[in-house]
């Protein structure tokens, strides 16, 4: 055997695919890179120097600021934040109330039917959203809640997946501390506020990020309760921009309330990034 | 196959951003293995054995130095090319494959002329199978296995493509005791019965001493010392192998050589010809003690365990540097235990002296 | 004891209110829904029970080009996504410089808002009379000729379609299988490398069986998810689905409850269930395709 040569080619050999490795990722991490630098170099463009490029340019050598105050004074995006943002805070605290009151009994208390209860509870994860909705619709649409922040939030709220998360993380809580907490005369919710949430931070700050991201991107059951403008979410806001906001042919303005909307959750990915990348491998999904 | 290090060291990056400079594995090795020998690997974790091991089978590239095999120079021949079987400390026995799957796994990888029939690899297979004795298990899956038949199969699949040698990273860390004496017996058995020469790496000393041929000492990446197992034992070359090696382990006593002859606490126990006036470090292992009512070597008696075959006698002494010396006499001895201190004489071929900083070996003369 | 068994029921009372009101109630009134004919939205009435919601339904234009759409969708994305998510974990997962830097761009996608980021891809894509647009910047720079990927030929907007589907939901598919390589043991790999075993040996003999399980979950969920596309058309596409001839199965399902040609929640409700024994049957075949293949430890 020769074995210089068959170190020497897999020497080149072990070249050849480092290369190509890095190669490919980095046209992936292109790929999904352009789109955000497109929409933030769009906005960045004048409206004139936007439309009189025919062959668009990938950078831009004046670029202006305008765009975003028109797409905060000409259509209500800043009503949309602002709706957005309530919507996203009471539907999360709402949830996270009656999360952590359904998990704490399905793992800590003992009562009757439990055992039944949680089986039921756990067949209603395959029950897909798109077919509760019709009547969720003709509810919402007969209590009269259409267009209000209640019939936003209301059949939002609850999450079976959220519950399931949060009862095993407590479950996980050995029995000892739960015994010695009802020695020292610890009340169930004592115990529940002072011992289980803060082991189970970590779990509940999960919940939390996913539960905003969710509420942030939300747009199928807003859209479908809202035709108020004064009521729309941001992803109903860029819609109803694209139709008919910046009479429709200001792609400047409109990139900007798309940098606008998509901005918040970057930064709070960047920021909690393990955080949410572990959330969302536990058990999130998309689409 | 004669396996052959020259000068082999390897170095990986520091990952304390802290300390400065890279962490020496392997400092500088130099070492000749004859062929068909079993050579016990030893050394206490993070001693550079395992790292050792991995060069061996190409795993690893080495900093610098040299590897050959017989008279080939495999340095830098990446693992498939090697020739090596390799036993991991957890077996890595593919979890989807059954037993039959996983030894015949290597015959797959064959090549060109080599390359074998599913019906020759399944026979080559079972012949393995039969030597490891896990002939009648070959549809199970490993999870199907009991931690010594999986041993068992992951040897096997070493052996299968008959390596030119056999590594075996910590073989029997992960059985319980029984299973242990066992399968070390059956490694040993396996070894001689394929001629291959064989080296693996282990923290237990008494699994090296048993079935080695030869034991190879290391400690912080360098080797102290290489020899047959009772050699080591009889004539350790520093403080560091004497210790390693032996249960109960040696004492340590602090001591001193005056007019050649060796003081301990004050007293002189022993006659140490040759050796100059200092302070030195002695060492006694426990046989070396012999009970003697006019013994020169006098410490505060505590108990005596008896042990069947033989007794152990605790007792202390204040230059010992454990806490409790522990000496091993034969059982028909009598010990008064209503006294408060027992005598002993010592064994010269016993007691080693060790140089006070370095540690290194100061031998008696005659 | 005894007092637990009350307060564990009103500990659960609020997510029993909540679950009862929205999720419970409304699977079974969908049923209901769905088999009540010609069912007047304005007195809440109907006039019979059948198969006639079903009947109109599966007859309704729209409604069969909506499945072909999805169908097309499906079957084009989830292998493409799927692949593609391998090829990158396993690129990912044999280097180490840079890495979580790539991750992290990765994820992005993730977490962007999917009708917002859905407007730069139409503009990408759209052809105008000001610009063709950057992505026929690209074909023309390859020598071929502008194309409207949003409002020309069916392919073209099928390809945006599937391709900002793939881009969607490419970071959940990367990170479940990078989390899957990592947690396979080093030892395999090198066992396998000391055997002999060529780069593609070990990855189709060792890693594809070592991460068979959460290859399977990508591929179902994959499957339910992209059934169920919808808001990446919207985006693409603008809310008129049917006159764009790019709606989608929950496409037709909200058209039908609400908007332009709404109104009719009984064709809604069947057509949500014919969706979901069509994602059920699916399902249920992967199942069994996956007990030969999927290897569980």
């Amino acid at each position: 055997m020769d074995y210089e040569k068959i170190e020497k080619t897999a020497a080149r050999k072990a070249r050849i695919v480092k290369a190509f490795t890095y190669a490919a990722l980095i046209f992936w991490a292109v790929l999904v890179l352009f789109p955000f630098y497109w929409m933030v170099l769009t906005s960045l463009k004048g409206y004139g120097e936007y439309n009189s490029e025919f062959v668009p340019k990938l950078f831009t050598a004046n670029p202006t600021l305008q765009n975003y105050v028109q797409a905060f004074t000409d259509v209500p995006l800043g009503q949309y934040f602002l709706n957005t943002i309530i919507f996203t805070l009471v539907t999360t605290a709402i949830m996270l109330i009656v999360t952590v009151l359904a998990a704490f009994a399905f793992a800590r208390l003992e009562f009757r039917g439990k055992n039944l209860a949680f089986t039921l509870f756990l067949s209603l994860m395959m029950i897909p959203s798109e077919l509760v909705v019709i009547t969720n619709y003709v509810t919402v649409t007969d209590w009269e809640l259409r267009n209000t922040f209640a019939g936003l939030i209301l059949p939002s709220v609850a999450s079976v997946f959220y519950i399931y998360l949060l009862k095993e993380n407590f479950a996980q809580v050995p029995n000892e501390l739960y015994y010695a907490a009802k020695m020292d005369g610890t009340s169930d919710f004592m115990f529940l506020w002072k011992v289980l949430i803060p082991i189970c931070r970590p779990t509940i700050v999960t919940i939390i990020i996913l539960k905003v991201v969710e509420c942030w991107n939300s747009f199928v059951w807003p859209r479908l309760v809202t035709d108020d403008e004064r009521y729309f979410l941001v992803s109903g806001g860029i819609q109803s921009i694209r139709e008919s906001g910046f009479g429709r042919e200001n792609i400047p303005a409109m990139m900007a309330a798309v940098v606008a909307v998509s901005a918040p959750l970057i930064v709070l990915f960047l920021v909690f990034r393990n955080r949410i990348m572990e959330g969302v491998s536990r058990g999130g999904t998309k689409g | 196959m004669k396996v052959t290090l020259q000068n082999l060291t390897k170095k990986f990056p520091n990952r304390n951003k802290k300390v400065k400079g890279d962490v020496i594995a392997v400092d500088d090795v130099s070492l000749e293995i004859p062929d068909g020998t079993l050579v016990g690997l030893l050394g206490p974790s993070g001693c550079g054995k395992s790292t050792t091991l991995n060069l061996l089978s190409g795993l690893l590239q080495p900093t610098e130095g040299k590897i050959f095999f017989g008279d080939d120079d495999v340095t830098r021949l990446p693992p498939e090319h090697r020739g090596v079987g390799l036993v991991f400390q957890n077996y890595a026995l593919y979890p989807h494959r059954t037993v039959m799957g996983n030894i015949c796994f290597p015959l797959e990888n064959l090549k060109g002329e080599q390359k074998l029939t599913k019906q020759q690899m399944q026979e080559k297979a079972l012949e393995v199978a039969k030597l490891v004795q896990i002939d009648g298990l070959m549809e199970r899956k490993p999870n199907e296995l009991s931690g010594g038949q999986q041993q068992r199969v992951a040897i096997a699949r070493a052996l299968v493509k008959m390596p030119r040698l056999l590594l075996l990273d910590e073989p029997l860390s992960n059985l319980d005791a029984r299973l242990r004496l066992q399968t070390r017996e059956e490694i040993r058995r396996i070894q001689r019965s394929t001629g291959i020469t064989t080296i693996f790496v282990t923290h237990d000393q008494e699994e090296a001493m048993s079935i080695s041929d030869l034991i190879i000492v290391m400690k912080d990446g360098a080797i102290h010392q290489v020899g047959k197992p009772q050699e080591i034992y009889d004539d350790p070359i520093d403080l560091f192998v004497a210790t390693f090696l032996g249960t109960p382990p040696i004492h340590v006593f602090d001591a001193n050589v005056k007019g050649e002859k060796l003081y301990i606490g004050g007293k002189a126990v022993l006659d140490v010809p040759g050796v100059a006036d200092q302070d030195i470090t002695a060492a006694i292992r426990p046989e070396g003690f012999e009970l003697d009512e006019n013994g020169a070597f006098e410490a505060e008696l505590d108990r005596v365990e008896v042990m069947g075959r033989d007794v152990s006698v605790v007792c202390r002494h204040e230059n010992c540097q454990a806490d409790a010396i522990r000496a091993i006499i034969p059982s028909d001895a009598q010990v008064d235990t209503a006294k408060a201190t027992v005598r002993f004489d010592l064994k010269p071929g016993k007691v080693y002296l060790f140089h006070k900083e370095t540690g290194k070996r100061i031998r008696v003369e005659g | 004891m005894e007092n637990q068994n009350r307060k564990g029921w009103l500990y659960l009372l609020p997510a029993a209110l909540f679950l009862g009101v929205f999720l419970v109630y409304p699977l079974i009134d969908v049923l209901i829904y769905s088999f009540e004919e010609n069912f007047n939205f304005a007195s809440q009435e109907g006039t019979g029970v059948g198969l006639y919601n079903f009947s109109y339904v599966l007859h309704d234009p729209y409604f069969l080009q909506a499945v072909k759409n999805t169908f097309i969708l499906v079957f084009i994305t989830v292998p493409l996504s799927t692949g593609i998510a391998l090829l990158i974990s396993l690129g990912l997962s044999s280097i180490k410089k840079l890495r979580n830097a790539f991750q992290t761009i990765y994820f992005l996608p993730y977490v962007t808002n999917t009708l917002a980021v859905g407007l730069v891809f139409m503009i990408l894509f759209k052809k105008t009379p000001y610009t063709d647009g950057f992505a026929n910047q690209i074909i023309n720079f390859f020598g071929g000729s502008s194309v409207d990927f949003i409002d020309g030929p069916y392919w073209a907007k099928m390809f945006v379609l599937c391709f900002y589907t793939v881009w969607v939901v490419m970071p959940f598919k990367v990170l479940i299988l990078t989390s899957a390589l990592a947690s396979v043991n080093d030892t395999y790999y090198q066992a396998a490398r000391v055997d002999g075993t060529s780069r593609s040996g070990i990855f189709f003999k060792v890693t594809l069986p070592m991460i068979s399980p959460s290859l399977f979950y990508l591929v179902i969920t994959g499957f339910i998810g992209a059934f169920k596309a919808y808001s990446d058309a919207v985006a693409l596409f603008g809310t008129n689905l049917n006159v764009a001839e790019m709606n989608t199965i929950v496409g037709y399902v909200y058209d039908m409850l609400y908007g332009d040609s709404g109104g009719y929640p009984s064709y809604a409700s069947a057509a949500a269930i014919i969706l979901f024994t069509i994602v059920l049957t699916i399902t249920c075949i992967n199942l069994l395709v996956s007990k030969k293949h999927v290897h569980y430890s």
